[in-house]
């Protein structure tokens, strides 16, 4: 059975950010660039289908530039049997627009399962995993925390305000995962040597004209140190007080 | 700064999450307990830590020194005991059997090392031969089919957990370092056995022990290495095992700036950041500047390994300046923490009790500063 894996290359979270000059854009300069931690969650499950199933092929699918291999590289050596670096320069602030040129590409190959991270945690939209599902025509379920697979069906288990949500569907299908559906395995020493012999295959990305523009991308207010209300006991009807009347958080 | 493959990136990035996420957080607990951790070990042979830098056809992941140096350093930065750990079975344990071993004894001894079912040491030091292994007293005596060895190994590390020890005993007496050879042993070969558990100062979690050997019997396919090239020649090849104390040097050192960085931003002082003193501000660049030459000497002579170039200099100038490095820069760590950089509460002060082992494990400083002159005077 084949999983598609769409996989995103995203800045690290201990990266400091920077906006560019047109105030548009991030500075990518001396960023380190990680895959999408959400990635990884679908990524271990669709291994960990394949690796029940004792057969079936793992397919990691990237939109991005001449970076997006060392990210793919690491899907990899995780265990993706192999990849697709769908090319584009510039990265598109167009989640429809991902969403097509991911769909062009994944269409063909006939999944069982496309797999998503429940967002990527740069851009946060959590839009192009359903996205890509209707474009597909695919049945999908969104921010998993439990997958059971039984021939053609599939039964998922989402965390939803308050309680549980039980969805039985029909494969294929697609997923977004959740943190907690699984907890990913680090890249073993052979799979990140064994990574180096697998295939790569580049491909223009097919974004099209973008529906949307970002016009300016500007960095939150910086934080305002702390402050001491006082001390001991007396001090917390202060702090209550400070927290609903001037912070208003409560 | 020399440009890393990607497959080194990856080693980094992989070793450092495995370094911060599962070693990390056991490090206090088998320092404070002088505990050896087999529950991280396993996970790292599960990873194939264990086998890094040999070829598949061993059980390896057949990866190169610089990766397996990038992986020490990383984890030696949260925890040298486990960092020890990893090295003494890589560059001791499987390096003499990778570099000096016969096909048949790679398939039997470096395979199941490689593979991380089994733990290496390797035994050298005796109480009256350390820097100069010309001294040792430990006799192995031909007898029908193999050898009798009679003596004792101390200071060994993982010689309680290891399966295979390879250890240099002397085979003709009154030939000062020429009458001297290597074996490898099983350990549970009848006649060997774990002697005193040493405490130590600090890599308290690592495993420290004498070995004793009475009236032990090896075969004879277990002699390691052709005794007529000479145990010099022997010596001088492991000078890999220096490049990997260079790499946990560097990795106590990373571990100890690092921390002092955060410290120095947030400990305020008469109304600011002590980062914003010069004096601090001089040790942090100074330790800075430190770490970067250690790293580029290491990963140097890492490079010229794995390129089978001439790096015993290199190796030699790696170790000495790293340990030196580790240990100045963890002592100016306690200073820029102050009083709480003297509490076992934080690392700090377990980092430099493990960096002193840095300046004399595997040739002392002295020892470094001697094949140094030797190489690039060439007059011995």
């Amino acid at each position: 059975m084949l999983q598609v894996v769409c996989i995103k290359q995203v800045a690290g979270s201990e990266t400091r950010v920077k906006v560019a000059g047109d105030g548009k854009h991030l500075d990518t300069a001396g960023v380190t660039w990680i895959l999408n931690p959400y990635d990884e969650f679908a990524l271990e499950e669709a291994l960990r289908i394949r690796e029940k199933m004792g057969e079936g092929e793992v397919v990691a699918v990237s939109i991005g530039d001449a970076g997006v291999p060392t990210t793919l590289r690491n899907a990899l050596a995780m265990g993706a049997d192999r990849a697709i670096h769908l090319k584009s320069d510039v990265p598109s602030p167009d989640p429809l627009a991902v969403a097509r040129a991911l769909a062009a590409e994944i269409g063909p190959l006939a999944p069982r399962i496309v797999w998503f991270g429940r967002q990527s945690i740069d851009d946060d939209q959590a839009q192009v995993g359903p996205m890509t599902a209707e474009l597909l025509g695919l049945p999908g379920a969104s921010m998993i925390a439990t997958l059971e697979i039984d021939g053609d069906r599939a039964v998922v288990e989402r965390e939803i305000e308050g309680g549980r949500e039980v969805m039985e569907m029909q494969l294929p299908a697609a997923f977004s995962a959740d943190k907690g559906l699984n907890e990913p395995r680090y890249p073993s020493l052979k799979g990140i040597m064994a990574a180096k012999k697998k295939p790569i295959e580049e491909k223009p990305a097919q974004l099209g004209e973008p529906n949307l523009e970002v016009l300016s991308l500007e960095l939150p207010p910086t934080r305002s140190a702390g402050r001491i209300v006082g001390e001991g006991k007396q001090a917390v009807a202060e702090l209550v007080r400070l927290l609903r009347e001037e912070a208003k958080v409560i | 700064m020399l440009e890393l493959k990607e497959e080194h990136l990856q080693v980094r990035e992989m070793a450092r999450k495995f370094a911060d996420e599962v070693v990390a957080p056991r490090a206090a607990e088998i320092d404070e307990r002088e505990e050896f951790p087999a529950d991280v070990v396993r996970r790292m042979a599960e990873l194939g830590f264990l086998g890094l830098p040999f070829p598949e056809k061993y059980g390896g992941a057949g990866l190169d020194t610089l990766a397996y140096i990038i992986a020490v350093e990383e984890i030696s930065r949260v925890c040298a005991s486990t960092g020890i750990t990893l090295a003494a079975h890589v560059s001791l344990g499987c390096g003499p059997v990778s570099a000096f071993g016969t096909e048949e004894q790679k398939m039997k001894f470096l395979m199941p090392m490689a593979k991380g079912e089994a733990l290496g040491a390797f035994g050298l030091t005796e109480s009256g031969a350390g820097s100069d292994a010309g001294g040792t007293q430990t006799r192995a005596e031909k007898v029908e089919g193999g050898w009798r060895v009679n003596g004792s190994k101390i200071y060994i590390t993982n010689g309680s957990v290891a399966k295979y020890v390879t250890f240099t005993a002397r085979t003709t007496p009154g030939m000062g370092a020429k009458g001297i050879s290597a074996f490898i042993l099983d350990t549970a070969t009848p006649g060997f056995r774990v002697g005193k558990r040493e405490r130590k100062m600090g890599h308290r979690g690592s495993d420290t022990v004498e070995l004793v050997f009475e009236d032990c019997f090896v075969p004879k396919d277990n002699l390691i290495g052709d005794p007529s090239t000479g145990f010099k020649a022997f010596l001088r090849t492991l000078a890999g095992g220096r490049i990997s104390i260079g790499a946990m040097a560097l990795g106590i050192a990373r571990g100890a700036y690092e921390h002092s960085l955060q410290f120095a931003k947030q400990r305020v002082q008469f109304g600011q950041p002590i980062a914003k003193f010069q004096a601090i501000r001089f040790m942090l660049a100074e330790m800075a500047m430190r770490i970067e030459a250690s790293r580029l000497l290491v990963y140097q002579a890492a490079v010229l390994k794995d390129a089978g170039q001439e790096y015993v200099k290199e190796a030699s100038m790696a170790k000495l300046f790293a340990s030196e490095t580790s240990n100045w820069v963890t002592d100016k760590a306690i200073q820029i923490h102050g009083g709480i950089g003297y509490m076992r509460d934080l690392p700090i002060e377990r980092m430099h009790r493990d960096a002193k082992l840095m300046e004399i494990g595997e040739g002392t400083s002295e020892i470094q500063r001697l094949v140094i002159a030797r190489e690039i005077l060439r007059d011995d």
